[in-house]
């Protein structure tokens, strides 16, 4: 589904991503941690299309495309969702006319009819329900005045109305209380299916409790330094980063 | 030299010429404020970019034209006027049409409403309901500094008038339409009188048309008294061509837990200034003031709003916001007083402007004055483009660009219009201004005038 190959990006002429490479395959969930500052949300960036990030070397394939020549656009109506780290607010645009106006593109893009006002509402009502996000939220603006558990839930509504197949979770848990965590959780693992697949970037195990990553990631100064099972996170809970960055800096050194 | 400049001394030679015919018309009570007036006219002139209240806006060009006068319209005018429909759906109104500032002779000139509400002209309500008509008129249309004022004083006889008596609440909006429509370039002068009383409830609509593509130029003034524990809310709806300047001055003067709201929405304009003064006269009033201007060409759209706090525990709110297209410009004039009375004083104003050509200019010119200690202040403005952030964040989700831009304009210009409480209207203003912003026209249904 998505191939990175030895991807560098910089921002601003200052080099972050220094050589990524990664597969996901359909069905899979990859959980991308590291500590602060190592790319990660750069990493976010560059897949969903942020224009302010520059790729200098590396490809990046999604579905045999090359993705790093689509619109931002683009890439989400082929099936590429990124969950904001910081959710942006937006006065005096509605979310009901937000969704709509992103679920008729995505069905535009596939030929299809827009919905009718009835169906998107109900359309609306199921996803709401299935994420257990409150009803009124939806009447507001993008984001307005919703506090932070009320923008994350409101990042995963969004993916469940638009259904992805490559869904990019930017540090989701973060500032997340227990109870908002789980309906978060909840709601990534009633939208897994055999076909989608996504990649969750965290910066704690917690997350990982209740999504179960089929592969771990560690990333490092701009670099993938380890990959391993689900049990690589329970490590770096118990042992936090610094063992990792040891064994850089001595292998480095040796 | 005498100081004055050309163009001040053609408005009083315009004076001259015509008071006689002026005053023939108008009640001894109105015409004994036309020579103060015009010597305060007289003293100040015509605004220049030298005024600090109109450093932004440059009136010559539309005041240095010669205008065919215009004191006494002919019944045959009227006609067309009366042709004249407000075609927003489901807005249910009580009607009235100024043609050119006058009231039509067609029909009666003073309506009554139920509850013992007048609407009509002012001109007869100067002398049919002389006792309240001399309570107010000229009391809160003052300025030391705006010559503009004072011309009106002293030449204008005719507007609209509305009385609310004491505890009436009426259910339908008062509807205002402004036509301006010639065979001739002409310049305009109408004055309007709207009494709230206490504890009285209600809004009126004021809209502003161009029906015909003449070079008009029109200079209002607008008193307001709203009584003690009144609400009153007054939308203004601008919709003229390019080659048409309207001058507004609206004088607002609250009583005692008084609530207002003032709403200039502009669509299109050649050149507009909307000065709104709002005086807090009393403890516990509060009074909220927005505007929202679309502005393309060379259009110059320029609001000035005057919060005056006088009295203790009132509060104020402004929200301006511009959206500047090509090599229109703007500027926003915001100030706040806070007399050494006004103690617990909340007064707020925010203006954000967005620029959407390299050429497009926006001034914005916050001034608070505080003399009071226990005060709640703030003021806050921008100028700049749309954010890039909520710009990706909404194609990240699929919407293209172009798109994303609409609807982030969209939402910036509805901040304001969800203010407007008739619904009808709001709806109706939201769809002009998603039009005028889709670059498709955005005039009323029935106007005539091609404009753009």
């Amino acid at each position: 589904m998505l191939i990175i190959n030895n991807l560098k990006a910089s921002i601003g002429g200052k080099s972050i991503l220094k050589g990524i490479s990664l597969e996901v395959k359909p069905g899979e969930i990859h959980a991308i941690m590291g500590p602060n500052g190592s790319g990660k949300s750069t990493l976010a960036a560059v897949l969903a299309g942020r224009e302010f990030v520059e790729v200098t070397e590396g490809t990046v394939t999604y579905f045999g495309k090359n993705l790093l020549e689509m619109a931002a656009e683009d890439r989400a109506k082929e099936g590429i969702f990124l969950g904001f780290q910081y959710p942006i607010e937006i006065p005096g645009v509605s979310m009901v006319n937000f969704m709509k106006t992103a679920v008729n593109e995505h069905r535009k893009h596939k030929g299809l009819d827009p919905l009718s006002a009835s169906d998107f509402l109900k359309l609306m009502r199921d996803k709401k329900e299935l994420v257990e996000i409150d009803s009124k939220l939806a009447n507001r603006s993008v984001n307005e005045g919703f506090s932070g558990g009320e923008k994350k839930k409101n990042e995963i509504f969004q993916m469940a109305m638009l259904d992805p197949k490559l869904a990019i979770l930017d540090e989701t848990d973060s500032g997340l209380d227990i109870d908002a965590l789980r309906i978060v959780a909840n709601g990534v693992n009633k939208l897994k299916h055999p076909d989608n697949s996504f990649i969750v970037i965290t910066h704690y195990q917690r997350l990982l409790d209740y999504i179960i990553p089929d592969v771990v990631h560690v990333l490092y100064d701009g670099r993938i330094v380890k990959t391993a099972g689900k049990e690589l996170a329970l490590e770096l809970e118990e042992k936090g980063y610094d063992w990792i960055k040891k064994e850089i800096e001595n292998n480095v050194e040796a | 030299m005498n100081g004055k400049s050309e163009i001040t001394e053609k408005y009083l030679d315009l004076y001259k010429d015509n008071i006689t015919k002026i005053s023939g018309v108008s009640s001894p009570f109105i015409n004994s404020f036309r020579a103060p007036a015009l010597k305060k006219f007289s003293e100040l002139g015509i605004p220049s970019k030298k005024d600090e209240a109109y450093k932004y806006t440059n009136l010559n060009v539309f005041f240095d034209h010669d205008y065919e006068s215009y004191f006494m319209p002919l019944p045959s005018d009227f006609a067309e006027a009366e042709k004249f429909r407000c075609e927003v759906t489901n807005l249910d109104t009580h009607g009235i049409v100024l043609l050119n500032g006058f009231y039509p002779t067609v029909n009666e000139k003073l309506r009554q409403l139920p509850s013992g509400v007048w609407i009509g002209s002012l001109s007869e309500a100067a002398v049919r309901f002389k006792d309240i008509f001399e309570k107010h008129f000229g009391k809160y249309a003052r300025s030391e500094t705006d010559g503009l004022v004072h011309l009106n004083t002293a030449m204008a006889s005719d507007g609209v008038f509305v009385y609310i008596p004491e505890g009436v609440t009426l259910n339908k909006p008062v509807q205002v339409v402004n036509l301006v429509q010639a065979g001739n370039d002409i310049f305009n002068q109408h004055r309007n009188l709207i009494i709230a009383e206490k504890n009285s409830n209600f809004s009126i609509i004021i809209c502003d048309h161009t029906l015909s593509p003449q070079k008009f130029l029109t200079n209002s003034v607008t008193e307001i008294f709203v009584g003690e524990n009144a609400h009153f809310d007054i939308i203004r709806v601008q919709n003229e061509h390019n080659n048409a300047c309207k001058i507004t001055n609206t004088f607002i003067h609250q009583e005692k837990n008084s609530v207002t709201s003032s709403n200039n929405i502009t669509l299109h304009g050649g050149l507009i200034r909307n000065s709104t003064y709002h005086y807090l006269g009393g403890e516990g009033a509060e009074s909220y003031s927005y505007g929202l201007f679309l502005a393309d060409k060379w259009q110059h759209i320029d609001n000035f709003v005057n919060v005056d706090h006088a009295f203790p525990h009132c509060t104020s709110n402004q929200l301006f916001k511009g959206v500047l297209d090509d090599m229109s410009t703007g500027a926003f004039n915001g100030r706040i007083l806070v007399r050494q009375d006004a103690q617990g004083t909340l007064a707020y104003q925010r203006n954000n402007n967005i620029l959407l050509t390299d050429d497009a200019k926006m001034d914005s010119k916050p001034q608070l004055e505080i003399y009071a200690d226990d005060v709640k202040c703030s003021h806050g403005a921008t100028v700049g483009q749309l954010n890039d952030d909520a710009l990706f964040y909404l194609q990240s989700r699929g919407i293209n660009k172009r798109e994303a831009k609409l609807m982030l304009m969209f939402g910036f210009a509805h901040e304001v219009i969800q203010n407007i409480k008739i619904e009808p209207l709001r709806e109706r203003m939201d769809n002009l201004v998603m039009q005028r912003l889709k670059g498709e026209l955005s005039r009323c249904a029935s106007c005539m005038v091609k404009c753009g």
